[in-house]
C-alpha cells in the first residue's frame, strides 16, 4: 500500500521532473491532499446549513413541526442505517484495491453505489410524504432550512454516487490496478465524509425532534 | 470487456493502452507556445498570473469610473449626476468590482506567479485546475459586469450595497434581476477561489524544492498560505448566504423572508463570517509583498522573520472571531458586544507586530527608494491610519456613533486601497522585470506613486472628518449647510488625483516598454533580491528553473550572493549572472495546454443567467460544462505528441511514466482522480 501512495504520487506531480523518483513534501500525494482540504472546506458549508437548520428549527409559522410524530424515525433510521453500511462496503472496496483484486474491487464499488442510492430514493420518497403531510419548500422558514440542508446533503450522495459509478466503469475497463488503488480511497474519503456529515445531520433533525 | 486483473503485466500495444489513448470524442490538443491559442489554452502559471492582472486591471478601470461618478456625484450638495436608484448601483457595483474582481484577482495574479517560483517548484499541483480558475474568474467577471447592460442600461445592476443586507435584498425591496445578478455572480466567482485556494494550498505542503522547509518560504508565500486556507474556510459560508438568498428570490423559500418570521440578522452572520476573514484575503497578499519588498531595499534581511510568518498565522485565526464588530448596532446584546470588541482589539496586536517589523527591518539599512520601494513605505504608513482607526471601531460605544457614516468609509479605504491597493502597485514595480524582462521607468514610476499616495490622502482623509460630523454613507446626496461642501469637493479632486496617478501608471507601462528596446536586459537579478524567483533568468523561462534547487537557507539565493566573513562584514561571493539559471535547458518536462478549463469555465455564465432568465439557457450551459469534464477525463495531462521543444527528462527511471503502457493508465487515472474534486466542483456549480 505504501509502494501505491508513492507511486501514484510520483505520477500526479506532472510539472516535476523527478516527480517518480521522490515523493511529495508531506508524503501524502497531490490529489489526496487536495481531497482532504476540499473535506476541509465542505465542513464549513454543512456548518452554515446546519447554524441555519438549527435557527429555524422551531419558526414553523403554523405549518408541521419536526417532532417525532411528523418525522418517521424509523424509516429514517434503516436509511440512515443502509448509507452508514455503504461505508463499510466502501473500506471493502479500497481493502479489494489495495490488494489487486479488481473483481471485489468491481463488487464492492457497485455495493456502494447501490447503497447509496437506496439512501437517496429513501430521501425522495421521505420528500414526497412530507409535502403530502403540508410540509411545503414554502411553508415556513422550517420548512426551507430542512430541505435545503437534507436536499444539499442528497446532492453530496448523488454527486458520491457518480463519482463510485465512474469508478467503477474504469475498473470494468481494466484501468485499476494496485498502481492507482488511490483513486479508490479519494473517492472513498469523499464517501466517508458525506456519512459523517449525514449522522450529524440526521441528529440534529430527527433524534433532536 | 474481458475482466483484467492485472494490467501491469500486459505488453505494448494491448487494448488496455488503447483504451487510454483514443477514447470517444477526443480532439487534437492546443499546440504551440506562441500566438493567441497559446494564451487561451495554456496551463502555465506564469501565463495564468499575468492574465489574471490583464483581467483584473480591465476591471480596475471599470471600478475606477464607478468611485468617480460617485465622486462627481457628491462633489457639491445636491448632486444631479446620478439619480438615487442609479447611485445605489454605483456604489454597490464599486464595492463588489473593487474587492471580487480587482483586488482578489490581483493577490491570485501575484499567488499564480510567484507562489511556485518561490518555492522552486515547476508549476502548481494541477495546471489545469490552475486555467479553470482563471477562466471561472473571468467569466463571472464578465457575468457579473453584464448586469450593467442586460435587460436595458442600469436596469439590473446589484443595488443592496456589497454586504447586501437582509431583508432589503428580497424581491419585495428589490423587485429588479439585479440582485439575482450578485448572488450568481459571486458564486461563480467563490468557484474559482476554491479552486485556486486548493490548488494553490497542495502546491505549498507539497512541492516544495528540496531542503524548502515551511520556515524557510518567504513572508510573502506564507502569507499567499495563509489567505488560500481563509479562502477555503471562509467561501463556503458566504455560498451558503447567496444559496438562501437564491433560493428565496428564485423558488419562494424562506430564510430571509421577515413576514414568515425569518431573522435577518441571519444573513449578517452568515455574510460577515465570511466577510471579514475577507479582509485579511485581501490585505495579507500586500504584506507578504511588502515584506519581500522591503528587506531587498533596506539591504537587511526581514526583521524578525518567525515572528512575520507566526503574526501571520495569528491574524488568520484571530480573523474568525471578530465579524459580530460589523454588527455592533444590530442589537447583539451586551455580552457579544463586550466579547467581540475584546477580539477586535486583540487582532490589532499581530498586525502591530508586523508594522514593528517592516520598521525595524528599514531600521538602521540601506534604504534605496525606488519606486516600489516607496509604495511598500506608503503601505506601512497608510496602514497604519488605516489600522488606527480600525482599532476605535473596536471601542462598541464610539463605533455606535460611527457607524454607517464616512468614517467607516475612509477607515476601510485606508486599509484596502492604502494597505492593499498599494502593496500590489510596489510588487509591479518590484517583479516588472521579472515578469516581462524590462524595468518600470522610475521618473514615471514617481509620479505614479506621489500622485496616488497624495490624491489618495486627499480622498479620504478628509472623509473621517465628515463622517465625525455626521454624514452618511450610502445616500446619493446631502443638503447644503451641514458644513459637508469643503471636505466633498476635496475628496473629489482627490478622486481625480488618484485617477491621473493611475493613468501615469499605464503610461508608464507604455514608455517603459519602448525605452527598453535600447536598454540592456535587465539580468536574472535586478534588484540583488533574495527570493529563489530571481535565481531564473528574466523573463521567466517557460520551464522556471533550468535544474532542481536544494534549498540550504531561508534567502537561499541571497545566501550564494553573499557571505559573513570571520569580522562579521557581509562581502560578496558571487554574482547573480553566475549562479542565476540561464533559461536554457530544453529537457524540462512540462504539462501540456487544454481546452477544457475554458470551455468548462465557458458554461457557468449560461447556467447563471439560464437560473435568472430561462431555465433552457442552463441546458446549453451544463452542456458545456458536463462536456467539457467528459473532455478533461480523457485527455492525458501530458499530450503524447506535444511539440514543445521540451521533451521529457526521466526515461531512464525505471518507471518512467510515458512510453510504457503499464505507465500510460497509471496517468490516466491519476488524472481520473483529479477530476473527482473537479467533478465536485462542477457539481456545486450546476447546483447553482
Amino acid at each position: 500500500m505504501a509502494e501505491a501512495v508513492l507511486d501514484a504520487a510520483g505520477h500526479d506531480n506532472h510539472g516535476d521532473p523527478h516527480a517518480v523518483v521522490h515523493k511529495t513534501n508531506t508524503g501524502v500525494s497531490n490529489n489526496k491532499l487536495a481531497m482532504w482540504v476540499f473535506l476541509g472546506s465542505e465542513c464549513l458549508l454543512f456548518g452554515g446549513l446546519i447554524s441555519t437548520y438549527l435557527l429555524y428549527r422551531t419558526n414553523t409559522q403554523g405549518g408541521p413541526e419536526p417532532s417525532e410524530e411528523f418525522f418517521d424515525i424509523p424509516f429514517t433510521s434503516a436509511s440512515s442505517f443502509v448509507l452508514l453500511m455503504s461505508s463499510l462496503t466502501m473500506v471493502l472496496a479500497h481493502s479489494a484495491a489495495g490488494k489487486g483484486d479488481i473483481r471485489k474491487l468491481k463488487i464492492w464499488l457497485l455495493s456502494t453505489a447501490l447503497l447509496g442510492s437506496v439512501f437517496v430514493a429513501g430521501q425522495i420518497y421521505e420528500f414526497t410524504v412530507f409535502v403530502r403531510e403540508g410540509l411545503g419548500w414554502s411553508t415556513s422558514p422550517f420548512s426551507s432550512a430542512f430541505y435545503a440542508l437534507t436536499g444539499f446533503h442528497g446532492v453530496h450522495v448523488t454527486i458520491g454516487i457518480i463519482m463510485l459509478l465512474s469508478t467503477f466503469i474504469s475498473a470494468m475497463r481494466g484501468r485499476m490496478h494496485p498502481g492507482n488503488a488511490e483513486t479508490v480511497e479519494i473517492v472513498g474519503l469523499y464517501w466517508h465524509f458525506v456519512d459523517i456529515v449525514w449522522v450529524f445531520i440526521f441528529t440534529v433533525i430527527y433524534l433532536a425532534a | 470487456m474481458a475482466i483484467i486483473e492485472n494490467p501491469l503485466e500486459l505488453e505494448a500495444g494491448d487494448e488496455v493502452a488503447q483504451v487510454a489513448e483514443k477514447p470517444l470524442g477526443v480532439l487534437t490538443r492546443p499546440q504551440g507556445s506562441t500566438g493567441w491559442q497559446s494564451w487561451l489554452f495554456t496551463v502555465d502559471h506564469k501565463r495564468i498570473g499575468i492574465m489574471y492582472g490583464v483581467f483584473a486591471m480591465f476591471f480596475f478601470l471599470i471600478g475606477g469610473l464607478e468611485a468617480l461618478a460617485i465622486r462627481l456625484q457628491l462633489a457639491v450638495p445636491n448632486g444631479k449626476i446620478l439619480s438615487p436608484e442609479t447611485y445605489n448601483q454605483v456604489f454597490t457595483m464599486h464595492g463588489v468590482t473593487m474587492i471580487f474582481l480587482v483586488i482578489m484577482p490581483l493577490a491570485a495574479a501575484f499567488a499564480n506567479y510567484l507562489l511556485p517560483l518561490q518555492l522552486g517548484a515547476r508549476d502548481v499541483a494541477f495546471p489545469r485546475m490552475n486555467a479553470l480558475s482563471l477562466w471561472v474568474f473571468v467569466a463571472g467577471g464578465f457575468f457579473l459586469c453584464s448586469s450593467l447592460f442586460i435587460g436595458g442600461w442600469f436596469e439590473n445592476v446589484p443595488n443592496g450595497g456589497w454586504f447586501n443586507y437582509a431583508p432589503n435584498s428580497g424581491t419585495l425591496f428589490s423587485p429588479t434581476k439585479g440582485i439575482d445578478f450578485y448572488a450568481v455572480g459571486l458564486q461563480i466567482l467563490g468557484i474559482a477561489s476554491l479552486v485556486s485556494a486548493i490548488n494553490l494550498i497542495v502546491t505549498c505542503l507539497n512541492m516544495r524544492a528540496e531542503g524548502m522547509t515551511l520556515m524557510k518560504m518567504p513572508v510573502l508565500t506564507w502569507m499567499l498560505l495563509v489567505v488560500q486556507f481563509l479562502l477555503l474556510f471562509a467561501l463556503p459560508v458566504i455560498t451558503v448566504a447567496l444559496f438562501l438568498l437564491m433560493f428565496d428570490r428564485l423558488w419562494g423559500a424562506n430564510f430571509f423572508n421577515v413576514e414568515m418570521g425569518a431573522d435577518p440578522l441571519l444573513w449578517q452572520h452568515l455574510f460577515w463570517i465570511f466577510g471579514h476573514p475577507e479582509v485579511y484575503i485581501l490585505i495579507l497578499p500586500s504584506f507578504g509583498i511588502i515584506s519581500e519588498v522591503i528587506p531587498v531595499f533596506s539591504r537587511k534581511p526581514i526583521f524578525g522573520y518567525s515572528f512575520m510568518v507566526a503574526s501571520g498565522i495569528a491574524i488568520g485565526f484571530l480573523g474568525w472571531g471578530v465579524w459580530a464588530h460589523h454588527m455592533f448596532v444590530s442589537g447583539l446584546g451586551p455580552i457579544s458586544v463586550a466579547a467581540f470588541s475584546v477580539s477586535t482589539m486583540f487582532i490589532a496586536v499581530p498586525t502591530g507586530v508586523k508594522i514593528l517589523n517592516w520598521v525595524a527591518t528599514m531600521w538602521g539599512g540601506r534604504i534605496q527608494l525606488t519606486t516600489a520601494m516607496l509604495f511598500a513605505i506608503g503601505v506601512v504608513s497608510m496602514f497604519t491610519i488605516g489600522g488606527l482607526s480600525g482599532v476605535t471601531h473596536s471601542v462598541a460605544a464610539a463605533d455606535t456613533q460611527q457607524t454607517d457614516t464616512y468614517y467607516i468609509v475612509a477607515h476601510f479605504h485606508y486599509v484596502i486601497f492604502g494597505g492593499a491597493l498599494l502593496g500590489i502597485f510596489s510588487g509591479f514595480y518590484f517583479w516588472w522585470p521579472k515578469m516581462f524582462g524590462y524595468k518600470l521607468n522610475e521618473k514615471w514610476g514617481k509620479w505614479n506613486f506621489w500622485l496616488q499616495i497624495v490624491g489618495f490622502n486627499l480622498t479620504f482623509g478628509p472623509m473621517h472628518i465628515l463622517g465625525l460630523q455626521g454624514m452618511s454613507r450610502r445616500i446619493d446626496s446631502y443638503d447644503p449647510g451641514y458644513g459637508f461642501e469643503l471636505w466633498n469637493m476635496v475628496s473629489s479632486i482627490g478622486a481625480f488625483v488618484i485617477f491621473t496617478g493611475v493613468a501615469i501608471f499605464f503610461v508608464n507601462i507604455y514608455v517603459s516598454q519602448k525605452q527598453a528596446k535600447h536598454l540592456p536586459p535587465v539580468g536574472p537579478d535586478p534588484w540583488d533580491a533574495r527570493s529563489l524567483e530571481w535565481m531564473t533568468a528574466s523573463p521567466t523561462p517557460e520551464h522556471n528553473f533550468d535544474e532542481e534547487i536544494v534549498v540550504e537557507y531561508q534567502d537561499h539565493f541571497w545566501h550564494q550572493k553573499w557571505a559573513e566573513e570571520e569580522d562579521g562584514r557581509v562581502v560578496r561571493i558571487a554574482y547573480a549572472e553566475d549562479i542565476a539559471h540561464d533559461g536554457s535547458a530544453t529537457d524540462v518536462h512540462l504539462p501540456s495546454p487544454s481546452y477544457w478549463p475554458l470551455v468548462l469555465a465557458s458554461g457557468l455564465p449560461f447556467i447563471g443567467y439560464g437560473i435568472i432568465y430561462n431555465y433552457w439557457l442552463c441546458a446549453i450551459g451544463g452542456f458545456l460544462t458536463l462536456g467539457a469534464i467528459f473532455g478533461w477525463i480523457f485527455e492525458h495531462p501530458d499530450d503524447p505528441d506535444a511539440a514543445h521543444g521540451h521533451h521529457d527528462d526521466h526515461g531512464d527511471d525505471g518507471d518512467s511514466d510515458h512510453g510504457t503502457p503499464d505507465s500510460d493508465t497509471v496517468d490516466t487515472d491519476a488524472d481520473d482522480a483529479e477530476l473527482v474534486t473537479a467533478s465536485t466542483d462542477a457539481g456545486e456549480a450546476s447546483n447553482g
